[in-house]
C-alpha cells in the first residue's frame, strides 16, 4: 500500500496520565473510520494499556518482539479492531520479555508497518528515557499531549527540547482537559499562555469531559460509536486536520452561555 | 493587569492564579532550556560582573541578572545599574604583556 507516504506519529507527554494513550485510542478509531487504514503501536511495554482502552486485552498473543525474532509473522501479531477493520494494534513487547527492545528494532517494526498501514500512531510511555527514546526512533513526527497544569507544560517542554533535537517535524500539540470555567475565571493557563510557552501549533483541543471515564470503562473510545459528547467531538476533528481538513478550533470561552459566562468575558479585559 | 485582578487587588484578595502559574513557568523553563546549573550560572554571574566593574562601577544593590526564555529562545537578561564611569579602566588581562588565561566568552542568546 502507500508505503512512501505513510505517516509514523509519535504521541507523547513527558508526564504521565495527561491523556496520552486515550489520545491514541481515539485518534486510531477516528482516522479509521475516515478510511485511513491505521496502525497504533503500543511503545509503553512496561506498562501497556493501549490494549485496555480498544477493548482488544484478551485477543493478543504475539507482540512485536516475536516478530523481530522471527518466531511469528507481522499479519500475525496484529490484533485487528472487530469494529473498525482499518485499526489495527501491535504491543511492542510485555513487561516479562527478556530482552529489551532497541530504537533500531522499533525503527525496524514501524517500516514494517508502513508497508500496508497509512498511518502509525506509536504510543511513547511517559518519562524521557530509554522507552521513550526507543519510540522517538520509530517516528518522523510528534503530537505532544499537555494539559493546563504547571508540570505537564514543564514536562512537554522537555519533550519537545528532545524532539527538536532528534529531527523529528512538524511537532504539534493537543491541549486536553480544559476546563472553560476555569479558564474564564484565570484559575486555569490560558490556552494561549500554553501554546505561548511551548510555541507549537495546536492541533486540537479537548475539553474535561466525564464521558471519557466511561468509554474506557467500556474498553470502547469515545470516536468508536458516534458519540455528540466534547471530547468525542475534538477527537474527531484532530484526525480530520490530520487529514489535511480545515476544521476551526473551538473557543472554551464560548462554551459557557449566560450572564455568568458573559461576565466572566468582561473580568479578562485587560485594563493595563 | 485584568479587570478581575483589579478588583481582586481593591477588594484585598489573592490575585487569580492562572498569571502566577504562567510566570512560574517561564522561570523555570529558562533554566530547564539552558541547562545551566545554578553553580554555574552564579559563577557567571561572578565572571560577567567582575569583567563589566572593570570599565565602570556598578551598584551592585541593584544588580538583576536572569534567565528569560521566549518563543523558545532563552535570553541572559542583566540590568546592572552604573554608578558612574572609571575614570582610568584597569587593564584587562588581554591586554596585559603576558599570554592570557583568562576570556570571557559570554553568548546572551542561545537557541535551544
Amino acid at each position: 500500500m502507500a508505503a512512501a507516504s505513510t505517516r509514523y506519529i509519535l504521541i507523547c507527554s513527558g508526564k504521565g496520565g495527561v491523556g496520552k494513550t486515550t489520545l491514541t485510542a481515539n485518534l486510531g478509531i477516528a482516522l479509521a473510520k475516515q478510511g485511513a487504514k491505521t496502525a497504533v503501536l503500543d511503545a509503553d511495554f512496561g506498562l501497556r494499556n493501549l490494549d485496555l482502552l480498544l477493548g482488544l486485552e484478551n485477543r493478543i498473543v504475539y507482540t512485536a518482539q516475536e516478530v523481530l525474532a522471527g518466531s511469528c509473522r507481522l499479519e500475525q501479531a496484529l490484533v485487528k479492531h472487530k469494529q473498525e477493520p482499518n485499526l489495527a494494534l501491535l504491543p511492542a513487547g510485555n513487561p516479562r520479555m527478556l530482552e529489551w527492545l532497541t530504537p533500531e528494532d522499533m525503527g525496524k517494526i514501524a517500516t514494517m508497518l508502513g508497508e500496508s498501514f497509512d498511518y502509525v500512531l506509536i504510543d511513547a510511555p511517559a518519562g524521557i528515557e530509554g522507552g521513550f527514546k526507543n519510540a522517538m526512533a520509530a517516528a518522523k513526527e510528534a503530537i505532544v499531549v499537555t494539559t493546563p497544569e504547571v508540570s505537564a507544560v514543564r514536562d512537554a517542554d522537555r519533550v519537545i527540547g528532545l524532539l527538536n533535537t532528534e529531527g523529528v517535524k512538524p511537532i504539534q500539540l493537543v491541549l486536553n482537559r480544559v476546563r472553560p470555567k476555569m479558564m474564564a475565571n484565570q484559575e486555569m493557563l490560558a490556552v494561549s499562555d500554553v501554546t505561548d510557552i511551548l510555541a507549537l501549533p495546536l492541533l486540537g483541543l479537548v475539553l474535561e469531559d466525564e464521558q471519557v471515564i466511561v468509554s474506557t470503562n467500556r474498553g470502547e473510545p469515545l470516536t468508536l460509536n458516534g458519540t455528540k459528547s466534547p471530547a468525542a467531538l475534538a477527537y474527531t476533528n484532530v484526525a480530520k486536520r490530520l487529514l489535511g481538513e480545515e476544521v476551526p478550533l473551538i473557543d472554551p470561552s464560548k462554551e459557557r452561555q449566560g450572564l455568568r459566562a458573559k461576565l466572566g468575558r468582561l473580568m479578562q479585559t485587560k485594563i493595563f | 493587569m485584568t479587570l478581575r485582578d483589579a478588583i481582586n487587588k481593591l477588594l484585598g484578595r489573592q490575585p487569580a492564579s492562572a498569571n502566577t502559574a504562567k510566570q512560574r513557568l517561564q522561570l523555570v523553563l529558562a533554566h530547564d532550556r539552558s541547562d545551566l546549573n545554578p553553580e554555574l550560572l552564579q559563577q557567571m554571574r561572578r565572571e560577567i560582573l567582575e569583567v563589566v566593574s572593570r570599565y565602570v562601577e556598578i551598584d551592585l544593590e541593584e544588580v538583576d541578572m536572569s534567565l528569560e526564555t521566549e518563543d523558545r529562545v532563552t535570553a541572559l537578561v542583566a540590568n546592572l545599574p552604573i554608578k558612574r564611569a572609571r575614570a582610568l579602566p584597569i587593564v584587562a588581562p588581554e591586554a596585559s604583556d603576558e599570554p592570557t588565561s583568562f576570556t570571557a566568552k559570554i553568548s546572551s542568546t542561545t537557541s535551544i
